[in-house]
């Protein structure tokens, strides 16, 4: 059976600060009607919604996809909030697109909302709560230690040094200069000033941390068919992805993320991606840490184990390189209001892919990109890839 | 639905109103056991896609889809949860296979609702923040207002309420699984304390601790491994306004509009004609018969006097939750949905033990999110390719 293609025909985000004065219903709205207002539809062509939000704990609130729904745009229509913790920004793709692919909506209106100073004084607190309540809680983890964990696992395992990784936070952070929404764009920032940031938990510091954010994200998802009537450049979804390791993370080898290569050959497969490294052209990791961007360039085969700071030393993931990564100027750079900055990327590609990304623009005419993001205990992959030519 | 969908596989663990010896892990992989040995199928081979229901605060964890691919088989495999009622991850599961991308889902929802010393705190943290959440009322108010509101337009009288309360508790009497079954009097739900005015004691469900597991697959799939297929005809899902300041007080809204969606994709034109009986949201005894007004399955007014009068008890015109319901069975929190789902399975495969209906093709499966909610879903099944499919 064909399968009924799917395309993103616009698109919106807010402004990403540390603490927005609209509440969680006013930052959904602003995204979702810039969404809408950016393919010329209103709330009466809207079938559906998707809402991605992160954990009920950041706003607050229980049952927060039930609060969000209205300010989603979705009174009196069927509305589904999906979640894979830090994952679910990028898995609002494959959410959108079954919803469109399986025949039962024609436009749906895919919305990402987090207000993460909403936790006082510190979201980072929120966290201690994700642990297994029997065998982790008790010890009191913050999530940084886990991550630092991770990142110490990824130098050793390859002998990366702290300099390589922070290479990535300058380039991201320099690419967010050029982002209008960005929260910590810095177009002179250098290593050095990396390197000598405060240590939070060795060897994470604090600039190899993307910073808590509040922020929306939108986008419009259609149906070939309508797509075309909505827009003379939809974007097609050409792929999706996404896998979720067991919960048992001590037992998993930290140096390489298993599941985002699994999530990453499942969105390579639908999109008859055979050779990613030739047939990506722009790449929205997940770079919540510098060292992440690193370690999932690796999990998307994009490079090879252990050699993706050999491409960032290169020039080869910078905006004007071979292969641009993060663009956009990433979590690190445009900031992390958690699952906004996941659909953010899939914003990113859709903005990129119609050469509409302003001072941001890739050079040269990219006609497929791939966005990721990451979550959960170091656990879940999530994969969209976008592309301009219709899938076959 | 040109290309059905077919649930081939149920399993279920529960339901009781405590399990101090099984974790919700245990209890996820009881049922998740007997849903695969009921497909036959292997979760590490031929599951394609999994879907898990929860909300973090009913579980005391935050991104709680962490801690549910173990023991569903999911490890490594395509799994996410859907912060919804487990017929919204039915519906999500039917989407995907509808993608023609994935032949067989699996759905799972369940209840550790015992881990919970505070539920009216917890779901009191589901009222507006800015709005709502200051006034410090108990959440059970806002359904108090709208039995107020509902029974005052459509006439329903207490007594009529106090029926589905001794009827489903009654069902439950024949659902081994049901944890509240129970041979009560009007009379007895009437003297039950008042506990949100006029809901009393007894017109207010319970919760029970439980699991469940179902398992999906397209058309091909389903006539290979399942000799008894329960037919998604139609699905649906709606939100009324979330906000107490701007919903639908008197009507259920949202019961309306996810039962249109469902009945178009079923091309089911009169739904009191062609549903033979029904599982829906009785988690307050008023909403029964709000629920089956808002399905169609009466006229506005008529579900208190047809309750009265038997047409919805098991020897009715049209039976409504033989399970028992949430009343009788327990509520499940987010495995409420699948447990109406359940027992419509059951029922169309003829395996509903003492509580079995006759000859039944057609069931309708409901739910309602709870207070302050105004979300719901309903999935219309049978056990022949009916309606527009045949």
């Amino acid at each position: 059976m064909s399968m009924r293609r799917v395309a993103v025909v616009g698109a919106g985000m807010t402004r990403f600060v540390r603490r927005a004065m609209e509440t969680p219903k006013e930052l959904a709205w602003h995204a979702a009607r810039m969404a809408l207002d950016s393919c010329g539809l209103t709330l009466n062509d809207v079938g559906g919604v998707c809402i991605g939000s992160a954990p009920d704990a950041f706003d607050g609130v229980h049952m927060k996809g039930e609060y969000l729904s209205d300010g989603s745009g979705a009174w009196g229509k069927p509305v589904m909030r999906s979640y894979v913790g830090g994952g679910t920004g990028v898995f609002l793709g494959p959410h959108g697109w079954y919803h469109v692919a399986s025949g039962l909506f024609d436009v749906v209106l895919v919305v990402a909302e987090e207000k993460m100073s909403s936790f006082y004084p510190h979201a980072q607190a929120a966290f201690l709560t994700i642990f297994d309540h029997t065998t982790e809680r008790p010890l009191e983890p913050n999530l940084l230690w886990i991550f630092a964990l991770e990142m110490n696992r990824y130098m050793q395992a390859y002998g990366i040094s702290k300099r390589d990784i922070a290479q990535v936070a300058v380039k991201n952070k320099r690419n967010a200069a050029d982002h209008p929404c960005a929260m910590l764009g810095e177009a002179n920032i250098t290593v050095e000033d990396v390197l000598n940031s405060e240590v939070l938990a060795w060897p994470v510091q604090r600039l190899d941390v993307s910073p808590v954010s509040d922020g929306a994200v939108a986008i419009v998802m259609a149906a070939e068919g309508v797509a075309e009537r909505i827009t003379d450049r939809p974007v097609w979804v050409q792929g999706v992805g996404w896998n979720l390791d067991t919960a048992y993370w001590t037992n998993r080898d930290l140096a390489y993320p298993e599941y985002v290569e699994r999530a990453a050959r499942m969105a390579y497969d639908m999109a008859g991606v055979r050779e990613p490294r030739k047939e990506i052209h722009i790449v929205e990791p997940y770079d919540p840490f510098d060292y992440k961007e690193l370690h999932h360039l690796e999990g998307l085969l994009l490079a090879d184990r252990g050699k993706a700071p050999e491409l960032t030393a290169q020039g080869v993931t910078a905006r004007n390189g071979a292969m641009p990564v993060c663009p956009s100027g990433g979590l690190l750079g445009v900031g992390n209001p958690i699952t906004a900055a996941g659909l953010m990327k899939v914003a990113e590609l859709f903005w990129q892919l119609r050469g509409e990304a302003g001072a941001r623009q890739v050079p040269g005419t990219p006609e497929r990109g791939l966005a990721q993001a990451w979550g959960d205990l170091m656990q879940v992959g999530t994969v969209t890839i976008l592309g301009t030519q219709r899938p076959a | 639905m040109t290309h059905p969908v077919a649930i081939i596989g149920v399993g279920w663990a529960g339901f009781r109103p405590v399990t101090p010896e099984a974790s919700y892990k245990e209890l996820i992989y009881e049922a998740a056991v007997r849903a695969y040995a009921d497909a036959g199928v292997n979760p590490r081979r031929d599951v394609d896609s999994f879907v898990t229901v929860s909300e973090d605060f009913h579980e005391g964890t935050s991104i709680f889809d962490e801690y549910v691919p173990d023991q569903i088989g999911g490890a490594q495999r395509p799994v996410h949860t859907i912060t919804g009622d487990g017929l919204h991850g039915l519906a999500a599961a039917v989407m995907q296979i509808l993608t023609g991308r994935f032949r067989v889902v699996v759905v799972e929802g369940h209840s550790k609702a015992s881990n919970i010393l505070t539920l009216p705190h917890i779901t009191a943290y589901a009222l507006d923040p800015i709005l709502n959440r200051p006034l410090a009322a108990n959440p059970l108010a806002v359904a108090g207002l709208e039995a107020c509101r509902y029974t005052h337009e459509s006439g329903a009288t207490r007594e009529q309420c106090a029926a589905v309360v001794t009827k489903n508790r009654r069902n439950a009497l024949r659902n081994p699984a049901a944890a509240y079954g129970a041979d009560l009097r009007t009379e007895d739900v009437l003297a039950s304390e008042a506990v949100a005015s006029p809901l009393a004691r007894l017109e207010i469900s319970d919760h029970a601790d439980g699991a469940i597991v179902i398992v999906l697959a397209d058309a091909e799939t389903a006539g290979r491994l399942s000799p008894h297929p329960a037919w998604i005809r139609g699905i649906g899902w709606a939100n009324d306004s979330p906000s107490l300041e701007s919903r639908c007080w008197a009507r259920a809204v949202y019961a309306e509009r996810a039962a249109a969606m469902a009945y178009k994709m079923a091309g089911i034109g009169n739904p009191a004609e062609e549903i033979q009986f029904a599982e829906v949201d009785d988690t307050y005894a008023y909403k029964e018969l709000q629920h089956l007004e808002a399905l169609g399955l009466c006229a506005q007014g008529r579900a208190g006097p047809l309750t009265v009068e038997g047409a919805t008890a098991p020897d009715g015109c049209l039976p409504v939750n033989v399970s028992g319901g949430s009343l009788g069975v327990g509520h499940l929190l987010e495995a409420s949905g699948l447990a109406r789902v359940l027992e419509v399975v059951l029922q169309l495969r003829g395996q509903a033990g003492s509580r079995q209906l006759g000859d039944v093709h057609t069931g309708l499966a409901q739910s309602w999110r709870g207070v302050p909610t105004t979300g719901g879903a309903v999935a219309v099944l049978s056990n022949q390719l009916g309606g527009r499919e045949s």
